[in-house]
């Protein structure tokens, strides 16, 4: 019981810290595209700027259509 | 180039369908800070890191392209550029690379807030069920009685953020239905989780052998994975109207009676009003022409696909695109009752219609739970009368409401939905939403429209007597300086010689033709009776070809025809094979279309239908009981394609086509639609099994409820077990039986009926 009473927590810390790893993966757009991220490896000129540029675009909210 | 561009021999072809003008582009394009624009253009075509490479490096060159990112999954590349330089020609340098590209409007496809909102639910819901699983596992494995009950109070404090954060979007859901006076599948679900969760917290802190938060959060989960999916598939709102809207141009250039020119809004413009039409652009405002005369691209708003030519006298309707010339139009109706509102009215009109279609799901979802709240009710009741004991009572009404929670239902239909559409789009469709694949599996008859989609809308050279190569570059120097499709399809086939030849003094008559002086030699381009008699092939009718003659003397002549779009006689033969009728509805004369129709062996057919007579048209098929899907990409067709019992539409469709379309085909083969039908009854087939299969898993589970006998650990097998069939059995959605790739390369080369008509 003893030895519970620390592995728990730390299991659960550990599932948090994923949790909050996704949420912040989801945020920041990793999940946009999928197919995109496979095949961008094979490019040779590893050029993350245009990653930088997508995230200067402001997401807006609005809908144009209601 | 690469493995995917296509070669020289597409790009010709590719050349002749029209770029959006400036000003399209202009309009589809977002404003984002710091005097940048963003334009989204769809790539069909792409799909490996070649073409990433490609088509970035090509649009990064373009001057004031200030980045460009291809998303791969989306075959959607997003440009942005500097809004003080002119608008960079994205769509012809992606061409000339390879690429057919197509302008995207962010309408369309706006950041989805809540798809987040459900996606990070799910998460948190995920999280908790697997972790409360761990310690439920080590539970049911034998824990001692103080192991157990920590691991129990741990459960339920993992379940609970679950059920406030994630659950609530089952408790919204379920309290918009009550105090409509309704019930939806989220009452149960909120009861049950609820009650579930409130009885095993009493029963934790009391210790208990059995607690359900495993069971709570992992219904939480799986529910939340069909909501999610759901909601990907579910419809997207209509921008039809507000996509027609963007059309018409927002003002015109006016003549005051001192001569005083002014830019006007379209809606100070009253009939009298003098308004000034230039070349290139689109009519504002219906009329009558009193100076200047030009020919009229009508094919987007009537669907005839040889231009009209118009002069002094003559009535023109909004929308018609003025090709050459200049036209002076006196005004004879408001912007509000003109040829394009009155559209969007009709569109209005029978788009309010088709909301009465009801979902299997929904329609699954209305028997189902009165009756689980009946059966749960009756446990309840039954076992208090039967033992007396509350407690017990309470806790199989609650394991009735939790076991047989629609948890298979909810996934059985968004789950095939969303590998059909996965499947379509391997196809190059594009599924706008997921009821329209239910109404597309019903489909008994397609309503084609012409111009634009049995055709490409384009000219082309079938053949040519021009015996001389020089006088061949000669002909296409002349036809380059023209934007009258004959002159284009003319111009293609010699793509070098507006460079090579220079032409002196070019004049274009409007209806008649062009001609210039090259190297001393005055040069006519055009009419048969303008240029000069020329005899011609028995087979040859007169609007179809363009006569060249050379100081008076005709010389030879081009034979013209609209490209049959690639696919048409497989497509047709498919739907024939699959028992289904097909029509043709255009607008264009009969001659051409009865003539069209002979050649295709389509024995239904009508022509000259205002865009009225196709929605009354598809209103009579609709009233003996036929299912009609249409298939159409002008202007005139998006009232019949927002009023059919379900409508597709080619990607190089007028916007406002795309819009009023369920599906969307993004390559150019026509066989994308029998592949679209047999993929929505293969779709329809397994969302019916899979509902049965949820109804056979209650028989089973529901008497075990009922007795008393369920136990957290059943519960939990029990639920996975029936998701697991269901979204199993969802694959078995056959996939591409070919790569698009190649049928757009054997539509390309095959000779004959396949691409002339």
């Amino acid at each position: 019981m003893s030895y519970l009473s620390w592995a728990v927590p730390v299991a659960l810390l550990m599932g948090l810290a994923g949790l909050g790893a996704f949420m912040w993966s989801l945020r920041s757009g990793q999940y946009d595209d999928l197919d995109g991220a496979a095949e961008r490896v094979l490019l040779d000129d590893n050029n993350d700027d245009s990653i930088a540029a997508d995230r200067a675009v402001p997401r807006t909210k609005q809908r144009a259509c209601k | 180039m690469s493995c995917c561009a296509p070669g020289a021999a597409g790009s010709l072809e590719e050349a002749n369908t029209s770029i959006p003008p400036d000003a399209e582009v202009m309009l589809v394009s977002r404003r984002l800070d710091q005097g940048l624009m963003q334009t989204e253009l769809s790539i069909p075509q792409a799909h490996c890191a070649a073409c990433i490479a490609t088509v970035e490096a090509v649009l990064q060159r373009l001057p004031g392209v200030d980045s460009a990112r291809l998303n791969l999954s989306a075959r959607r590349v997003s440009v942005i550029w500097d809004s003080q330089s002119p608008v960079p020609p994205m769509i012809a340098a992606l061409r000339e690379a390879g690429y057919a590209a197509h302008l995207f409007s962010y309408e369309q496809e706006a950041s989805d807030p809540e798809l987040g909102r459900l996606i990070r639910a799910l998460a948190v819901a995920g999280f908790a069920a697997m972790n409360i699983m761990l310690l439920s596992v080590s539970v049911w494995s034998g824990a001692d009685e103080s192991t157990r009950h920590a691991f129990h109070m741990v459960s339920a404090l993992l379940a609970f953020p679950a059920l406030i954060y994630s659950g609530r979007i089952f408790y919204l859901s379920a309290w918009t239905a009550l105090r409509a006076g309704r019930t939806n599948m989220d009452v149960p679900i909120s009861i049950g989780v609820a009650l579930a969760f409130a009885l095993s917290l009493h029963d934790s802190i009391l210790n208990e052998p059995h607690a359900y938060f495993d069971a709570v959060t992992m219904l939480l989960f799986f529910l939340l994975i069909g909501r999610t999916l759901d909601h990907v598939m579910r419809e997207r709102a209509r921008s039809a109207v507000a996509g027609l809207a963007r059309m018409m141009p927002r003002g015109a250039l006016t003549i005051g009676p001192d001569g005083t020119r002014a830019f006007r809004d379209l809606r100070d413009i009253v009939p009298g009003d003098v308004v000034l039409v230039a070349a290139g652009e689109r009519v504002p405002l219906d009329g009558m022409v009193i100076a200047g005369s030009a020919d009229l691209d009508a094919s987007i708003v009537t669907g005839e696909s040889t231009p009209t030519p118009v002069s002094i006298g003559e009535a023109v309707q909004s929308g018609m695109l003025n090709l050459n010339g200049s036209l002076t139009l006196k005004v004879a109706k408001v912007a509000k009752d003109s040829f394009l509102a009155e559209m969007m009215r009709m569109m209005e009109a029978v788009e309010s219609g088709r909301a009465r279609y009801r979902r299997i799901a929904d329609r699954a979802a209305a028997l189902y739970s009165p009756v689980i709240h009946a059966v749960a009710a009756i446990a309840f009741l039954g076992w208090l009368i039967a033992s007396g004991d509350w407690h017990r009572s309470l806790t199989i009404a609650i394991a009735v409401l939790i076991i047989t929670c629609p948890c298979a239902l909810g996934l059985a239909v968004p789950m095939v939905q969303v590998v059909a559409a996965r499947r379509l789009f391997e196809h190059g469709v594009s599924l706008k939403n997921g009821g329209a694949l239910e109404r597309l599996a019903e489909v008994d008859i397609v309503a084609f429209d012409k111009t634009g989609t049995l055709t490409l809308g384009q000219s082309r050279v079938v053949h040519s007597i021009v015996e001389d190569q020089a006088d061949h570059m000669v002909a296409a120097a002349l036809a380059a300086h023209s934007r009258h499709p004959a002159a284009r399809a003319v111009a293609s086939t010699q793509p070098a010689a507006a460079a090579a030849v220079p032409v002196d003094d070019f004049r274009e008559h409007p209806g008649l033709g062009v001609d210039g002086w090259i190297s001393g030699h005055h040069y006519r381009l055009g009419r048969i009776g303008w240029v000069g008699d020329f005899q011609l092939d028995e087979a040859e009718a007169e609007e179809s070809v363009v006569v060249l003659s050379r100081d008076g003397r005709p010389i030879g002549y081009f034979a013209l025809a609209d490209i049959t779009r690639p696919g048409t006689v497989t497509a047709l033969s498919t739907l024939r094979a699959a028992n289904i009728d097909v029509e043709m509805i255009s607008g264009d004369r009969k001659t051409a279309v009865c003539a069209f129709a002979d050649r295709l062996g389509i024995a239904s057919w009508q022509g000259e239908f205002l865009p009225g007579d196709k929605v009354a048209r598809l209103a009579e098929l609709a009233d003996q009981g036929r299912k009609v899907l249409m298939v159409g990409d002008g202007l005139n067709d998006a009232p019949a394609l927002a009023a059919a019992h379900v409508s597709m539409a080619p990607a190089s469709a007028a916007d406002i086509g795309r819009n009023a379309a369920d599906l969307v085909f993004m390559h150019r083969e026509l066989t994308a639609v029998p592949a679209a039908l047999t993929i929505a009854r293969r779709a329809t087939v397994l969302v019916r099994q899979n509902l049965r299969l949820a109804v056979i898993y209650n028989v089973f589970v529901l008497p075990i409820a009922l007795a008393g006998f369920v136990t957290p650990l059943i519960a939990a097998l029990a639920m996975s077990l029936s998701s697991v069939l269901v979204v199993a059995n969802a694959h078995r959605i056959p996939g591409a039986a070919s790569a698009p790739a190649a049928q757009h390369m054997t539509g390309r080369i095959s000779p004959g009926l396949e691409q002339t008509a």
